[in-house]
């Protein structure tokens, strides 16, 4: 009896999380004229009109793209600077460990509203605004602390005694770190990637500020939907949808893994 | 366990270092540099000292964004860390039912932030939300959270739940998952309830995600800025004015660089602080327990 009223709670939860988007779904299957007219619990005569303008107008489907390219360089970069480290951290003691460690998460804690202009006027500075690699590297400053700290936890649940067979055995660093020990954290890095894609799509300040043109985020582009008739709600929950697909596609392709990690205890 | 004492391992970190130095120390130089400048222009400025600092503690504005902030921060502990651990106890634990959930909680936290603030702004409309007409529907009341603070703050407290209670349940499973089935044959034997269950063997094995999920989940309500802002944009009035949306208000909007970075480094050090307290605090918490 027990058993099943948790079950149930737990439905009903999932339930609740579901509703709020299953809404922007109906909303973005209807044209704004449609929605504004009357209220349906769901789309009577579905339309593909907001979605076919979406995919056919550059400047809208490029913010997608731009979003995609710089979340992927931002993940990569963030796993291959903090694979090795997270090794030092969860293998060595050395001076000011615990003190680098500690500063790290620090970086988590700055309103991203602080760093706006500074970033700004650094990157044009140096030249790189407006690209993909600007804002990219400006999302390493959370993404490279959280993805240490995840992995850190991962690779301390590996026995150290496999690190010493394999120089024993007269594996040099690097191959043994390449060959062996990632294999071993592969559910570990499934889950930092995950993370670290997740903080990057979601964020929109920095992005936003770092951005012109050349690679501006869809998340900005979607306040171009208010124009001087008013909001296009259709549009808007269009583009608020096609959002959500790459992170579901994402959580799709590492839901095993997560699993698997989530088994291991660390996250 | 012992770990090896090798300095070396400086050079596995250091990449990490520089790339997160470049982004953070420069950047936070500038904050500095503009909190002890009055700046009219692009190489005219003078220094203050910390006449900007002295101005923005004694501003009222900034004061009742503080209370809000921390009342806005304190619900959001209080209704987030007991419902997320009771939806990750409430979760399968092997079977299909696993990718399911693990799949439905992460699909909030992978909305951008402006999106879910459209998302409340379509559902909670009265004429075209579901929420919105359902309230009409049932009270009468016209639900509307740009002219009604209260209605402002249900609004951005239920979209905060909604949105983020999902990354304590994923933790706390995680910690869940971690217990040694050993441990619940033992309790068995002995006959434990379901309670003390709970309290002697599966709060104290959480600790260490519980700990990670309370302060992932102030430091991130305590920035909170893009939701609220696509939402309300601080209003009705001030509201829901949380302390970014000030920050920004001055520093990007205003252009006050200098109490906008006096600000900024205020609000850096609070959060740094409770932090840090929090921090300390769990990890006495978890010492005790273990005597």
């Amino acid at each position: 009896m027990k058993v099943k009223k948790k079950t149930i709670g737990l439905v009903i939860y999932l339930g609740l999380i579901a509703i709020p988007i299953y809404w922007m779904l109906n909303m973005s299957l209807r044209s704004n004229a449609g929605i504004l007219a009357s209220f349906a619990l769901y789309p009577k005569d579905i339309t593909f009109v907001n979605y076919l303008k979406i995919f056919t107008d550059s400047s809208w489907y490029m913010g997608y793209v731009n979003s995609m390219i710089y979340v992927s360089m931002n993940t990569v970069i963030s796993l291959t600077v903090a694979l090795p480290a997270a090794y030092a951290f969860s293998r060595y003691q050395f001076v000011g460990d615990k003190q680098v460690f500690f500063w790290l998460l620090t970086n988590r804690m700055a309103p991203p509203a602080v760093f706006a202009l500074p970033f700004f006027q650094l990157y044009s500075t140096i030249g790189l605004l407006d690209t993909h690699i600007a804002v990219a590297l400006a999302h390493c400053l959370f993404n490279v602390p959280l993805a240490v700290w995840i992995l850190e936890g991962f690779m301390s649940g590996i026995p150290r005694e496999i690190d010493e067979t394999a120089f024993i055995d007269g594996y040099r660093f690097p191959r043994f770190f390449i060959t062996i020990f990632i294999p071993l954290i592969r559910a570990g890095v499934g889950v930092t990637a995950f993370f670290c894609f997740m903080f990057s799509w979601v964020e929109l300040l920095l992005a936003r500020t770092l951005t012109v043109t050349n690679a501006k985020p869809i998340s900005a582009i979607m306040t171009r939907t208010i124009s001087a008739t008013g909001l296009d709600y259709g549009l808007l929950a269009t583009a608020g949808i096609l959002t959500i697909v790459p992170g579901v596609l994402v959580i799709w392709f590492v839901r095993n893994h997560m699993a698997k990690g989530f088994a291991l205890g660390r996250v | 366990m012992d770990k090896w004492g090798n300095n070396k391992a400086w050079f596995l970190v250091l990449p990490v270092i520089v790339i997160v130095a470049f982004s953070a120390i420069i950047p936070l130089m500038t904050v500095i540099n503009y909190s002890v400048q009055e700046i009219w222009g692009p190489g005219q400025s003078m220094f203050v000292g910390t006449e900007w600092f002295k101005e923005v503690l004694g501003s009222y504005r900034l004061h009742d964004a503080l209370w809000r902030q921390f009342l806005f921060s304190g619900l959001v502990l209080l209704i987030e860390m007991p419902l997320g651990i009771l939806i990750a106890l409430a979760m399968p634990k092997r079977g299909w039912g696993v990718s399911a959930c693990l799949v439905t909680l992460a699909l909030p936290l992978l909305i951008p932030w402006n999106t879910i603030g459209t998302i409340w702004i379509i559902f909670t409309r009265p004429d075209i939300g579901l929420f919105g007409k359902t309230i009409y529907t049932l009270t009468g009341v016209v639900f509307d959270h740009t002219a009604r603070p209260l209605d402002a703050w249900i609004t951005v407290m239920l979209m905060e739940v909604w949105h983020w209670t999902p990354l304590v349940a994923l933790l706390a499973y995680a910690g869940l998952r971690a217990i040694p089935e050993a441990y619940y044959q033992a309790a068995k034997i002995d006959g434990a309830s379901a309670w003390s269950t709970f309290f002697y063997i599966q709060l104290p094995k959480m600790r260490g995600v519980l700990t990670i999920a309370v302060l992932l989940r102030f430091m991130d309500s305590f920035l909170i800025y893009a939701e609220p802002f696509v939402l309300t944009g601080g209003g009705p009035g001030n509201s829901t004015t949380f302390l970014s949306i000030y920050l920004v208000k001055i520093a990007l909007l205003q252009f006050d660089l200098g109490p906008g970075g006096a600000f900024s480094l205020i609000y850096f050090s609070i959060v740094l602080l409770f932090s840090y307290i929090f921090y300390q605090v769990l990890l006495r918490v978890g010492k005790g327990e273990k005597a």
